[in-house]
């Protein structure tokens, strides 16, 4: 095909005559080797480049390099901030674990006050206790031995009116006194 | 066989080439060098491309990146980085200008990879005039800054003295080829890689291969992606290159 | 198939200097292995160096743009 193409051309320039080159390349197909584009295109370049240059050197590249300036900045100050924070964290943890040994310790003093406190009261109450205890006792051994005095006193009567019912039933006569005294006497026996 | 190929290629039509003429985009076949022509149209497109990609979506100044944010930074510290690791730090100041050739040929290539699209980088027009900025700007910026210094640059210090001037010979030729390489390298891989899509374009219209040539299409539509990048890239860091030897012309 | 010798001359010349462009991609594919075998005995020193990459691939890459020019100017401009 593009042999053809060249055979073509070959015989356009065998007719032609000297421009061989330019014919070739028109018809050819190197449309990059025709000098008439040249000069369009090279103006028309350069009219791109300089308008990109100057998009791109005064609006595109300061704006982003602000950006990665400003980012960079930021997370500086951010890691800076973030270091500060730490800090502060160690710090308050320091200082709870501070409070909490200082809770604990204040909260087991005053279990032990209280204790102390509970201990003595219970002490306090436990002698009040005994006391009273021993009062009543003694308040009930003095009223037993009443009551035993008592109970003596009426057996004491009992038994010498009885033996004196008896001395009397049998038929003998008897004093009072003797009788009182044999009475005295068995009792205590 | 040959015969055969010959009359079934008869009917087919290939126009590889047509796609990198340059024409008027009001019509009309005659222009001469300031007409607006289809270049122009997609230079235009290209800078409003970059408008788009750089300007726009950093108007918010947002500190935490949107997408289109992202994407500005990333080419901004992608070329800012090639540049400093490269030539150093003292090649920053030369920042825009090599933005401005990374962005105009990334973009470009890009474009032309639109069908229907014109792609302004293939033309070794274009690469010429971007070479031989690059060139030049080196050139005059290596003798302002170095004095005769920079001829030093062609005076191999460290090879044996017999050999130094055969050597300065080389290096003086590789010296002014450069413009050649670096431009002819950009154009040829865009127009070559355009007119290969095309050729396999141009074998679909035989219904038997047709599958064969769209898949041959798509791969080599996906390579061409990847060269568009690529060179777009090296023209940079070349251009880095050589801004090094403009600042420390000593090897 | 008519032309004269010349334009035969240029058509074989230019094939010839498509050698060239084969030569330079193995240069292209030297360059790229040896980065590949050296990136993978240290991977951690690959990502500094792949801008000497891409450098070397493109001085590696400049000769065969020479002949594909060759080419183009046999075909086209002479």
């Amino acid at each position: 095909m593009a042999t053809e193409t060249h055979g073509a051309a070959a015989l356009d320039a065998a007719h032609g005559g000297a421009d061989m080159a330019s014919v070739a390349a028109e018809s050819a197909g190197m449309p990059q080797l025709d000098p008439a584009v040249f000069p369009n295109l090279i103006f028309w370049l350069i009219v791109a480049l300089i308008a990109l240059y100057l998009i791109l050197s005064r609006v595109a590249l300061p704006r982003i390099a602000g950006i990665l300036s400003e980012r960079h900045g930021t997370i500086a100050n951010d890691l800076a901030a973030a270091e500060d924070l730490k800090a502060k964290a160690a710090e308050a943890d320091a200082a709870y674990n501070q409070a909490l040994a200082d809770a604990r310790a204040e909260a087991q003093k005053i279990a032990a006050d209280t204790r102390a406190e509970i201990q003595a009261d219970l002490d306090e109450a436990i002698a009040q206790a005994d006391a009273e205890i021993s009062e009543r006792a003694a308040q009930s051994e003095k009223a037993i031995a009443e009551i035993r005095a008592s109970a003596v006193e009426s057996v004491r009567e009992v038994a010498t009116a009885t033996a004196a019912e008896l001395v009397a039933a049998l038929g003998a006569s008897a004093d009072d006194a003797v009788i009182a005294k044999a009475v005295e006497d068995r009792m205590k026996g | 066989m040959a015969t055969d190929a010959h009359t079934e290629g008869s009917g087919l039509s290939f126009h590889p080439m047509d796609q990198f003429i340059v024409k008027p985009i009001f019509g009309g076949d005659e222009f001469s060098w300031y007409t607006p022509t289809n270049a122009t149209l997609w230079m235009a497109i290209g800078i409003l491309a970059v408008v788009a990609l750089l300007v726009l979506p950093t108007a918010r100044r947002a500190l935490v990146p949107t997408r289109g944010q992202s994407i500005a930074e990333l080419a901004y510290v992608f070329v800012h980085k090639m540049i400093e690791d490269v030539t150093g730090k003292d090649g920053l100041k030369y920042f825009p200008y090599i933005m401005t050739l990374f962005m105009f040929i990334v973009i470009s290539n890009f474009l032309g990879l639109i069908p229907m699209a014109f792609t302004p980088t293939s033309h070794v027009a274009v690469t010429g005039v971007l070479a031989l900025a690059v060139f030049l700007t080196v050139t005059v910026l290596g003798f302002v800054l170095n004095g005769t210094k920079f001829l030093g640059l062609f005076w191999v210090a460290s090879a044996p003295l017999a050999l130094r001037p055969i050597l300065a010979i080389i290096e003086l030729i590789s010296y002014f080829v450069r413009p050649i390489t670096h431009s002819v390298r950009l154009g040829g891989n865009m127009m070559a890689g355009h007119a290969v899509i095309k050729v396999f374009a141009g074998f679909a219209q035989v219904a038997a291969v047709s599958p064969i040539a769209i898949a041959g299409v798509v791969a080599i539509y996906g390579l061409e992606v990847m060269v568009a990048f690529i060179q777009a890239y090296v023209f940079t860091i070349l251009t880095c290159v050589y801004l090094k030897d403009a600042l420390h012309p000593s090897h | 198939m008519e032309g004269d010798i010349a334009q035969l001359g240029q058509f074989i010349g230019a094939g010839l200097a498509g050698f060239g462009a084969g030569v330079a991609a193995l240069g292209v594919g030297n360059v790229a292995g040896n980065f590949l075998a050296g990136a993978l005995r240290n991977p951690s020193a690959a990502a500094s160096q792949t801008a000497t990459l891409f450098i070397g691939i493109a001085f590696a890459e400049a000769l065969g743009i020479f002949s594909f020019l060759v080419a183009l100017l046999l075909m086209f401009a002479v």
